[in-house]
């Protein structure tokens, strides 16, 4: 073992949660689709359609053979019947070998990120070198879903077993049993709070006093940072287009509107909380299908395939609170990650916070800044402070994008770390509020 | 995609039967063993080849076999093959080239009719289990047996009429007796394969079953639970000669019109064969018998069987020991990059597709979706193949790639441009490839580092449907490249035409000529239909007009060009008319108008129209054996058969001729050297004759004295 040791000392240790040392992990690249908005209908792709269409070219691009991976792991919420079990699915249409292990991970909307920390922690505790880790989502494609009394009347029409039977179980047949639900919908509503996710938005809204015009601004700035970062080229690595098999070729994020302002967003009425509410479609994340994969790699798989990392992980972090507050979670993990680095936010370059809802983000910074808060969360009086908001979301987020749930996680890793060596930075964090009550952030350097 | 440990066990999976011999091996091609229940197995596997093919050696075994089992009847026989390429292709064809009579060949049926008659008359339960590939020859030994169990991908089918044969070891009268005879009939007057589904379907299987439960469906059939299939009551129905007259007339129109009666006799005979003893079973068998024999005597199946050789020799080519290609590259997604690009993911290679317009190579995937429907592809069949089409819009295939293959504008500053970036970032191994049709490999090679990697591998348009590659060599190749190349087009289903790079290669050298004159009848006021019925009836699939506008006008002047421009042989001057058509957009088929108009892909043509003088044949034919001759001559291509093979799978040349140097050597060098001498006394010295005939004539006569 005196080789691995030597390695050891060569390189910058990274340290866990228990300050043991362990090995350093890589971020070597990444790429996603663009991002396409639902549009009412099942879109061209299905969850692990875009996985392919943006993992293919990654693949291809960092060129280490497809069978030398370790596993693949792939967040994913809205799984579809005929992709089960997506990271697998995805592995073998990937060209990946029948011998590649393959996991799909759930944690709503912080999946993507999910299979990120999982692979940094195989890799970081030596169980693996090399891991494709991912995110996909087709929200498009959520199934439509019969109401249970709509099941039972099948199940008994299929057991009759008599002319008898059948008569009886036509008459009991009332239409209005079969109207579909929309299964998004289910997903999107809170089982134990009762509350759908806009509605959440609107009680932080309410709580930190976010008003319906700081909410629509903050909308508009997402708009125009993401219509800058494309124009600009910024995204030409990071965004892969994809081609539908009908030849559409998708380039673009197609729901991004430059010319989107404060005045248009006005006109818009609240969704969830009508008339009274502030929480609009304008200022919330859009609803969007789109996949993101990243490549990790430890020091040993860097070597040996000669690969040029763009990262290093340094920490990361989950944390839970009342589902009616899920929005808040980042404040959470962030400020866990920031106390173990002994850092302020301030000391960190860049931020992403994953746009659920404008009033959401903006709830996040209020609240790093509320005495009141911070004592509840922190048990101290003296509040972490203001994030600047020219740290935060520098090329816009879910709002202009979209948050195709089990993806954005993935998204605002790989986009933090070309955006920080785009400018020279060095540290980042990222971290997203998941339906359900939780938070999950990861802090890292470039390279 | 299969792992090494499937792999491993995949060879378990076949039901092989008991594996006890019964004797000691005394037959080279057939095993014999005994199982439970009193079944027999017979396991069919021709020796030293990897399919089983019908020959005389196999009857005469079969035939001992059966003696045997006839002294000592089982319960039941099974007879299968263990070959993994299928049951069993057909009859030995090799066989019947060297039947020289009528005579000779239908004694040697009426012999092999005995040994299936016998089979068909065991006293005991006969099953034939089918895998893979059972077609002519081998389904007629199925026919034979009482019941025939399939395993999933099987192919069925009788492809006889192909090699202008019809069925001829009584499958005429077993498969009309089986199934509905107009099914029957449909089968071997197109000799379309059909897949178990629709085998059993049809009722030409009675279960279909998978590998491992080819047992118990055998011990089900012996013990009589499987129910035969039956045959329908259309059968009942047509046994009158009058009933099946109404249907006959109806066929003779559809044969007539894929394939003309006074080139293809063999959907003729069938169709008579059945009109006059369908249903009286020994009657047909009999009929068949001398149908066949004559059939194989014609022209047309000589030549047919011919053309089958050239094609196992050109696909011989491709079985060499070179690396196969796992990764193509391709630059350039145009018309043919595109296609090229689609038709390798197609046949399982990993794709990539660059082009500096991202919308072109997001179009090739549309075409590869096109094709997947076309061929009825599966949805899952589909989405793998689509799957391994990536487009690169970053170029970045280049450098994993097996073979970079580039497919960009005919321009030489272009390409050149390419091969620097591609040469600097390939794989050492790795091919470059060309799909130039018009500029020559000495200059493309010219500022290589390593020019001994740059081939030519000329594909034809439409790539799905064309099986021809010219595999077009320079001074300065490494052999090794060729090979591997020639091995890649094998590994895409396609014949590869080893050729060098003069200009047009061969088959635009020799096509050119042909179109080129039929553009000076147009000139003279010959009408296009006149000109292309002409050529059609002489065999072609087309006349060369409608060729013209298939291929684009743009394409045939700008290769007519090059050939005046590069050869030394006089090639009258574009029409102007013609330049101005190009100029104007009219290109053909492709932007629905040139020398005719087209609608929904078809060309809109005149059906009265004066008749051809009678040297437009001869106008059209000669110079293109000319150009042939010429190409054979300059050892553009090495061999007559080679040309032949080339020009039939790469135009389509009538293939009942056998292709124009088969056409040539039936007329004789000297004659035609004078029929070409005479057309250039009258219309000029595009026709004067090539060397070539001169030097064959007395070569031929030196060999002969």
């Amino acid at each position: 073992m005196t080789a691995t040791k030597e390695k050891e000392s060569s390189t910058p240790k990274a340290t866990n949660k228990r300050g043991t040392s362990a090995r350093r992990v890589y971020l070597v690249d990444g790429a996603r689709t663009p991002f396409l908005k639902a549009r009412g209908r099942p879109g061209p792709f299905s969850p692990v359609d875009l996985a392919v269409q943006c993992g293919r070219p990654l693949l291809m691009r960092q060129g280490i053979p497809a069978d030398a991976y370790d596993q693949v792991i792939l967040g994913c919420v809205n799984v579809i019947p005929t992709e089960m079990n997506p990271a697998r699915v995805a592995a073998l249409r990937l060209g990946m070998g029948e011998a590649m292990p393959a996991f799909t991970v759930q944690i709503n909307c912080g999946s993507g990120m999910q299979s990120l920390d999982t692979a940094y922690k195989y890799i970081r505790e030596g169980g693996s070198d090399l891991i494709l880790a991912g995110g996909t989502e087709a929200l498009s494609h959520a199934p439509m879903v019969l109401s249970r009394d709509a099941v039972e009347w099948l199940a008994d029409f299929n057991s009759a077993s008599s002319p008898g039977d059948y008569a009886r179980q036509v008459t009991g047949f009332s239409p209005g049993d079969f109207k579909p639900e929309i299964s998004l919908e289910q997903g999107l509503t809170d089982p134990i709070a009762g509350l759908s996710m806009g509605q959440t938005a609107e009680v932080l809204a309410q709580q930190f006093n976010i008003s319906r015009k700081a909410a629509d601004e903050y909308a508009v700035s997402s708009h125009q940072r993401l219509a800058r970062a494309a124009d600009e080229g910024w995204l030409d690595d990071e965004v892969i287009p994809a081609v539908a098999p009908d030849g559409t070729l998708y380039k673009y994020d197609d729901g991004v509107r430059p010319d989107s302002s404060v005045e248009k967003l006005a006109g818009l009425k609240p969704v969830f909380e009508p008339p009274h509410g502030k929480v609009t479609a304008g200022n919330s994340s859009q609803v969007t299908d789109g996949a993101s994969w990243m490549i990790l790699a430890s020091e040993e798989a860097v070597k040996k395939y000669g690969l040029e990392p763009k990262a290093v992980i340094v920490d990361s972090e989950w944390s839970a609170l009342d589902p009616k507050i899920m929005g808040l979670g980042p404040v959470l993990s962030a400020s866990a990650i920031l106390r173990r680095q002994g850092s302020g936010l301030n000391d960190i370059d860049l931020w992403e916070i994953n746009e659920a809802f404008a009033a959401q983000v903006l709830a996040c910074l209020e609240a790093w800044d509320d005495p009141e808060f911070s004592r509840a969360a922190f048990g101290t009086d003296k509040p972490l402070g203001r994030l600047d908001p020219e740290r935060l979301n520098v090329d816009g987020g879910a709002v202009a994008i979209g948050h195709p749930v089990g993806t954005s996680g993935n998204r605002i890793v790989l986009h933090l770390m070309n955006a920080l060596r785009r400018k020279g930075l060095k540290q980042g964090i990222a971290t997203e509020c998941i339906g359900g009550g939780q938070s999950g952030a990861m802090m890292i350097e470039a390279l | 995609m299969t792992g090494h440990i499937l792999q491993a066990l995949s060879a378990r999976e076949m039901e092989r039967g008991p594996s006890q011999q019964t004797d000691s091996p005394q037959w080279k091609h057939w095993k014999l063993a005994e199982g439970e229940q009193g079944i027999v197995w017979l396991t069919f596997d021709k020796q030293d080849t990897s399919a089983n093919v019908v020959s005389t050696e196999v009857l005469e075994e079969l035939e001992a076999i059966l003696e045997k089992l006839h002294l000592q009847p089982p319960k039941g026989l099974v007879i299968r093959s263990t070959k993994a390429s299928g049951f069993c292709l057909g009859a030995d064809i090799g066989e019947f080239r060297k039947l020289e009579s009528r005579d000779e060949a239908a004694e040697k049926l009426a012999r092999a009719h005995e040994v299936v008659n016998r089979l068909d008359n065991a006293s005991y339960t006969t099953v034939a289990v089918i895998h893979g590939a059972c077609l002519g020859g081998g389904l007629e030994l199925a026919l034979a047996c009482n019941y025939r169990i399939a395993v999933p991908g099987a192919k069925l089918g009788f492809p006889e009429v192909k090699l202008g044969l019809h069925p001829g070891l009584g499958g005429t009268a077993r498969l009309t007796r089986l199934i509905d005879p107009m099914e029957a009939m449909t089968l071997m007057l197109t000799g379309k394969t059909v897949p178990h589904q629709k085998a059993e379907k049809l009722g030409m299987v009675d279960q279909v079953v998978e590998e491992r439960h080819v047992a118990s469906a055998v011990a089900a059939a012996v013990a009589g639970d499987i129910d035969p299939a039956g045959h329908g009551l259309r059968g009942r129905v047509l046994s009158t000669r009058p009933a099946r007259q109404l249907e006959t007339r109806q066929m003779r129109s559809k044969a007539a019109e894929k394939a003309p009666p006074e080139h293809y006799p063999a959907p003729e005979a069938l169709i008579r064969l059945w009109e006059e003893h369908g249903g009286d079973d020994e009657a047909m068998l009999r009929a068949e018998v001398d149908s066949f024999a004559e059939l194989l005597m014609t022209d047309t199946s000589r030549n047919l069987v011919r053309v089958f050789f050239l094609q196992e020799t050109m696909k011989g080519l491709t079985r060499t020991e070179a690396e196969p290609v796992n990764h193509i590259h391709v630059v350039g997604a145009g018309e043919m990059g595109a296609d090229i690009a689609g038709w390798c993911a197609y046949n399982g290679l990993s794709v990539t597709l660059f082009d500096m317009e991202p919308e072109k190579v997001a179009a090739a995937v549309a075409k590869l979706a096109d094709l997947c429907n076309r061929k009825h592809r599966t949805p899952a069949q589909r989405r793998d193949i689509l799957d391994r089409l990536t487009p690169d819009f970053g170029n970045h295939g280049i450098e994993h790639a097996d073979l970079v293959l580039e497919a960009v504008p005919e321009k030489v500053e272009i390409k050149q441009k390419v091969y620097e970036e591609a040469e600097a970032r390939m794989k050492d191994s790795a091919i470059l490839a060309t799909n130039t049709s018009s500029i020559p490999l000495e200059t493309l090679r010219d500022k290589l580092k390593d020019p001994g990697r740059l081939v030519g591998l000329h594909f034809f348009n439409p790539v799905a449907m064309m099986p021809l590659v010219e595999v077009v060599s320079h001074d300065k190749v490494k052999q090794a490249i060729v090979k591997r190349a020639m091995a890649f087009t094998g590994q895409i289903d396609r014949l590869p035409a080893p050729v060098t790079t003069a200009p047009g290669f061969l088959v635009n050298r020799v096509l050119t000529p042909y179109l080129v004159e039929a553009m000076v009848m147009l000139d003279e006021g010959i009408a296009a239909e006149t000109i292309d019925r002409e050529a059609e009836k002489f065999g072609m699939p087309v006349g060369p007009v409608e060729l013209a506008d298939q291929v684009g006008l743009d394409i045939c002047l700008s290769v007519a060009n090059m050939l005046r421009d590069r050869l030394d042989t006089p090639m009258p001057p574009p029409p102007a008319w013609l330049e101005e058509k190009v100029e104007n957009g009219d290109l053909g088929k492709k932007t629905g108008k040139g020398l005719y108009h087209w609608k929904k892909g078809k060309a809109e043509k005149e059906s009265k129209v004066a008749d051809a003088p009678d040297d437009t044949i001869d106008r059209l034919l000669l110079p293109m054996l000319n150009a042939c001759r010429a190409c054979l001559r300059e050892q553009v291509i090495e061999s007559e058969d080679l040309a032949d093979g080339a020009m039939i799978f790469g135009t389509g040349f009538a293939p009942f001729r056998g292709g124009p140097m088969a056409y040539a050597r039936k007329w004789g060098s000297a004659d035609i050297r004078q029929a070409l001498e005479a057309l250039a006394n009258r219309y000029g010295d595009r026709f004067g004759p090539d060397p070539g005939w001169a030097e064959d004539e007395s070569g031929r006569s030196s060999e002969q004295s």
